[in-house]
């Protein structure tokens, strides 16, 4: 181990070797003792609960979204995510101010927060609830926030099994506490939903699976130390730590703050200026997102918003047209545009009916190539100049709409074609976007953690054991993603791959 | 024929704990053998400790067991495994003079107070409104007793295969134990088949050993007993030879010949211990499997070949042994064997290792499905204990998996059940770095003390051990440098100088520097402490921050274990369990929620609703 750390042992916080050229606790006079008294388990029952915090408002757009923490920690987590406008947090007293991501110094939201001492709460313990605006935007940051502070998600119904638990609720709610426990594993989700999670599922079982090969070795070097077997070195383990890390660094990219905010089918809109393609939008969204207007090019940067067809989450991009031009903010906008096509796993082509095709939009047609498309014939209502069968001929895989967006015609056949793609597995979403919620953003960034812990030791060539803990917590936690807990096929995996025993 | 306190069927591994500790803390005790010659035998690995196992013998020591002293009289040659790797996983593993191990422990049965030893087959238990009261001996003699412990091994109903050849027989060619097996049927006991196999032994005079690698024991040699501070020195090596591809043809040419492939055995043997006709079936690309040639003892040429045991018939065994580099000219004394045998459901078994079914019955070591001689003689300590706590209307012992391996190992057992014998290794354990070798007594033996079992000298020890270690911890601390100071000593050691005053505990902290080595920069004050207590020291100081944090998760771990169960819930009355769920709790009856938790086909959400339950039931009684 390089030891740097010599100058800062005096002052340093954190503990034990895991510092290594960060800090290294100093051992305290009492902590021996307290060791002791641990190991003798003379453990004291004062235990605390952990402080758990989730969105409290139903899912969908509300005008106003709460997140609701409860626990010890809850007031210090609010100081931590909260800047109040005036004055100070006062119990059972509204106040004002600003979410701010202090790792950044974003800002997150404008929000109302109130806190309430317990014992005089729902759950008897301190709570904290923050108002934010309903977007699922804005609760997702600030509850990924506010988790990353030190609250653990809370589980379906955990609020009111802890107000139950401490004699909040009276007998008679019991059986409504043991319904709410109960929601979660008798939920069914539909079909489409279980779709896009099985993808998802089969991505965190192959990091799994990855994470199995290095416990199996781990495992096999550790308890059959005197087998001849290949020996795990630090080298092999770096590379497959790594390995690892950025698997699942790539999967939370996906669930990152930026554009990709929920998941679903990823749906590009493209076609050349002023065919309508806001207008699509908007019928969709059934509100007004995107500027529309007459003048070509207005739609500049581009546009993602989410959206459920048939059941079916979507995320819709709207591009500005793919044409050349000169201009450098909109050049930044189509640049944008081709990128999002790329990532794309439909694509919706607008184009006018009313004229005949243009270099603009055969250009467009060369991009789609041979990608699952479906090609809207809008502004039926002006002219019929290019026909649905001249678009077949030119991208015959591609279905092909007749509508008229201003009368409001051609959106449910729409929704009626993209159903069908998706049922018929026609379309499938890519492995690129994947991260649905949060609760599997924190899983998975605590594990990303994990790995990050289990790297450092591994450069600092620390004892396999120690490695053992931080991988075996993020093969756990995963697990956690999709309800996959047992550890015993560990152990089952090292006798099937080698050859052990006297 | 006579009243006892405890009678203790059996004198493996596990029989000799269960009776000495019955003995010990104060029973009348009787301890039946089918041969006194069987007492503490080993028919497997001449050998001690190993991974996870040696974590076994030193936690059996604290507690006031017989494993680890035993050893220390009678090792041959001493191996502190995994050192390359951190402290939690560091393992002893001894080899043991058979024939002086089983006499030295038989000494001990012998000169034992309140402990009586029988050379006899007992072939019933008497069982009386649901409680056993003693047993019958073929000699159709009655004992009587307030409680049994049941270790029979792989005698009960053992039968042997060679090859073809099949019979009835226990282990090492005594007589097996058929009768009990019918009768604890007729009890109600469910038994069932494992399996078990035993390379060949062969005389080392017919060896050639410059054709193998010599495996030397330790230079410093470490004591498995924390009475003891020294050991001695080895007395032999082993060594290491390999198979090759003339020793895998010979293997599959005659597949057809073992009684494994065969179809004969019903049993279901180890996948941590295959035959070697196994391992050339299942690995068949692997070109060479190791093999330890290991004595048997002082007193005898006989050689254990460890890595090879064998149910293929005798000719072939010779055939195949032969092909082995060192083995040219090997002459068979004992041929290797597999043997099948009755053992329960550990399930059927409570935390404290008493039948669910019958009262005052415990059971210990194969019989439970366990395999290993460490193995066995943890379950019979804590059998033999918690017979006595129970006859003397006291309170279980039961270890937690935070606590100890013996805590990890029977609730494995008894929670989870078990497919194969089961063995110990350390990745089962989930607080490993808490559940070190070095600190079995610093977390066991005052438990031991309070059930009155580890003696008045092993708890002053401890307590002086522990006295120490704190003193010499604070002393550490508050002794520092200044740069100048031990410049030159860090140098000497390979690592960075410091620019500001440092304690000696900081500068233990550094992989580099030993505790012995502070003894260059120390003074006078520095005190005089024994192996066990410098171990102790260097992995606290050193470790110190992952130890932390492992004992936070055991804090969280607890919550559950600390919330009882009572046994006469009836859970297909809970509203909101599901049936799966209520129907296993029924069959186990755990006695923590934490013990609930790990039962397979209970789910977290099952947990929350019995935590709902709890709770209703806490206020209905208010």
């Amino acid at each position: 181990m390089k030891d740097k750390t010599a100058v800062n042992l005096k002052f340093s916080l954190v503990s034990g070797i895991l510092a290594g050229n960060k800090v290294a606790k100093v051992p305290q006079n009492g902590d021996f003792l307290q060791f002791a008294a641990l190991c003798n388990l003379k453990g004291k029952n004062n235990m605390r609960e952990d402080t758990i915090a989730a969105i409290a408002t139903a899912a969908g757009e509300g005008g106003i979204g709460i997140i609701r923490i409860s626990g010890d920690e809850a007031l210090d987590i609010l100081n931590k995510v909260f800047v109040p406008v005036s004055g100070k947090i006062k119990s059972r007293m509204m106040s004002y101010g600003h979410i701010i991501d202090s790792r950044t110094g974003k800002l997150i939201d404008e929000v109302m927060a109130v806190y309430m001492k317990g014992p005089h709460s729902y759950t008897t313990e301190d709570i904290v609830e923050i108002q934010c605006h309903g977007s699922s935007v804005s609760l997702r940051k600030i509850l990924a926030l506010v988790l990353s502070c030190g609250a653990r998600l809370a589980e379906r119904g955990e609020f009111t099994k802890r107000a139950f638990l401490n004699g909040r609720l009276d007998l008679s709610q019991a059986e409504a506490v043991i319904d709410l426990i109960r929601a979660k594993t008798d939920k069914t989700f539909d079909v489409a939903l279980n779709q896009l999670e099985g993808i998802f599922s089969e991505k965190i079982k192959e990091i799994r699976a990855d994470l199995v090969d290095v416990l199996v070795n781990l495992t096999v070097n550790i308890d059959y130390p005197d087998e001849d077997i290949e020996e795990m070195t630090y080298e092999k383990l770096e590379k497959s730590l790594q390995n690892i890390k950025s698997k699942i660094k790539k999967l939370l990219d996906t669930a990152d703050t930026g554009r990709i905010i929920r998941d679903g089918l990823k749906v590009s809109i493209v076609g050349k200026p002023n065919v309508g393609k806001s207008s699509l939008m908007n019928a969709i969204m059934g509100e007004n997102r995107a500027i529309v207007t007459d003048i070509p090019g207005t739609t500049r940067d581009t546009i993602e918003e989410t959206v459920t067809v048939k059941n079916i989450p979507i995320v819709l991009t709207d591009t500005a047209g793919i044409h050349d031009t000169e201009d450098v903010i909109e050049q930044i906008g189509i640049e944008k545009s081709k990128e999002s096509f790329n990532n794309s796993d439909l694509i919706i082509f607008v184009a006018d009916a009313s004229a005949n095709l243009e270099d603009e939009d055969y250009e467009i047609i060369k991009y789609i190539g041979n990608r699952k498309s479906i090609v809207l014939l809008n502004k039926q209502d002006k002219g019929r100049k290019t026909t649905s069968s001249q678009i077949s001929e030119i991208l015959p895989q591609a279905a092909v709409i007749e509508s008229s967006l201003i009368e409001g015609k051609g959106i449910d056949e729409l929704g009626d074609v993209i159903e069908k793609l998706v049922y018929n597995g026609e379309v499938k979403q890519g492995d690129n976007i994947l991260v649905t919620n949060v609760r599997h953003q924190n899983l998975l960034e605590e594990g990303y953690k994990c790995m990050n812990d289990a790297l450092n030791m591994t450069e600092m060539r620390q004892p396999l054991e120690f490695i053992d803990i931080d991988v075996n917590r993020c093969y756990e936690l995963l697990g956690e993603i999709i309800g996959e807990t047992a550890s015993d096929d560990i152990i089952d995996k090292v006798f099937e791959r080698f050859c052990l025993g006297k | 024929m006579g009243e006892y306190d405890c009678i203790v069927v059996g004198a493996g591994h596990a029989g000799c704990e269960a009776a000495l500790a019955c003995a010990r803390m104060g029973k009348k005790t009787l301890m039946f053998s089918m041969n006194l010659e069987a007492i503490a035998m080993m028919p497997c690995n001449p050998s001690i400790g190993g991974t996870g196992k040696g974590h076994l013998v030193r936690e059996i020591d604290a507690l006031g067991g017989e494993m680890g002293i035993n050893i220390d009289k009678t090792f041959l040659q001493s191996k502190m495994l995994n050192t390359a790797k951190g402290p939690a996983v560091h393992s002893l593993r001894a080899q043991a003079d058979k024939n002086r191990y089983h006499i030295e422990m038989k000494k001990t049965i012998e000169k034992t107070p309140n402990l009586d030893m029988k050379q006899g087959e007992v072939t019933d238990i008497v069982v009386e409104e649901g409680k056993v009261t003693g047993v019958i001996t073929k000699t159709h003699t009655w004992y009587k007793a307030k409680a049994v412990i049941l270790a029979t091994g792989t005698f009960l109903a053992g039968k042997i295969f060679i090859g073809s050849s099949v019979f009835e027989s226990g282990p090492n060619g005594l007589a097996p134990s058929n009768e009990l097996a019918q009768n604890l049927k007729k009890h109600g006991m469910k038994l069932r088949r494992f399996k078990t196999g035993t390379p060949a032994r062969c005389l080392g005079s017919s060896l050639d050993y410059s054709k193998m690698i010599e495996q030397k024991g330790d230079e410093k040699t470490v004591p498995f007993s924390f009475m003891n501070d020294e050991v001695g020195d080895n007395k032999v090596s082993c060594w290491l030879t390999y198979t090759n591809e003339e020793t895998h043809k010979v293997i599959r040419a005659n597949f057809h010949r073992s009684a494994l492939f065969g179809g004969q055995i019903e049993g279901i043997g180890p996948r941590y211990c295959p035959s070697i006709e196994d391992k050339v079936n299942r690995f068949a690309d692997k070109e060479r499997h190791q093999l330890f040639v290991e004595p048997e003892g002082l007193d005898t040429d006989e050689m254990y070949i460890q890595g090879m045991s064998s149910s293929l018939p005798e000719d072939v065994q010779l055939a195949f042994y032969k092909t082995i580099p060192g083995l040219e000219n090997l002459r068979i004394v004992r041929p290797a064997y597999a043997i099948e045998y009755d053992c329960i459901n550990p399930q059927d078994l409570k935390l404290n290792l008493e039948n669910r079914h019958i009262e005052n019955l415990f059971c210990a070591g194969q019989f439970n499905g366990s395999s290993g001689y460490e193995e066995a003689a943890a379950q019979g300590l804590m059998a033999g204990i918690n017979a006595v706590l129970k006859i003397s209307g006291k309170k279980s012992l039961v270890l937690g998996r935070n606590e100890a391996y013996i805590g990890v190992l029977i609730d494995d057992l008894v929670t989870k059940g078990t497919n194969e014998p089961y063995r110990i290794m350390t990745s089962r354990a989930e607080y490993r770095l808490v559940l070190r070798q070095d600190n079995a007594d610093l977390r066991l033996t005052d438990k031991g003390y309070a059930v009155g079992l580890a003696s008045e000298e092993r708890y002053k020890r401890y307590l002086k051990k522990k006295e120490n270690v704190e003193k010499e911890f604070a002393r550490l601390q508050e002794k520092s440098f200044a740069p100048a100071e031990v410049k030159e000593f860090l140098e000497a050691h390979g690592t960075t100088p410091v620019q500001s005053r440092v304690s000696m505990a900081e500068l233990l902290k550094r992989p580099q520097i030993s505790y012995a080595d502070l003894a260059e920069i120390d003074d006078d004050s520095r005190p005089e402490l024994s192996y066990h207590e410098v171990t102790q020291l260097e992995v606290q100081i050193k470790y110190e921050g992952y130890i932390q944090k492992q004992l936070a998760q055991i804090e969280r771990f607890k919550r559950l274990e600390d919330k009882r169960l009572s046994q006469d819930i009836d859970y297909s009355l809970i509203e909101g369990l599901r049936i799966e769920a209520a129907q296993k709790l029924n069959q186990l009856k755990p006695e923590s929620l934490g013990q609930a938790s790990r039962i397979s086909g209970v789910s977290p959400a099952d947990i929350n609703v019995l935590l709902v339950y709890l709770e209703k039931k806490r206020r209905g009684k208010q």
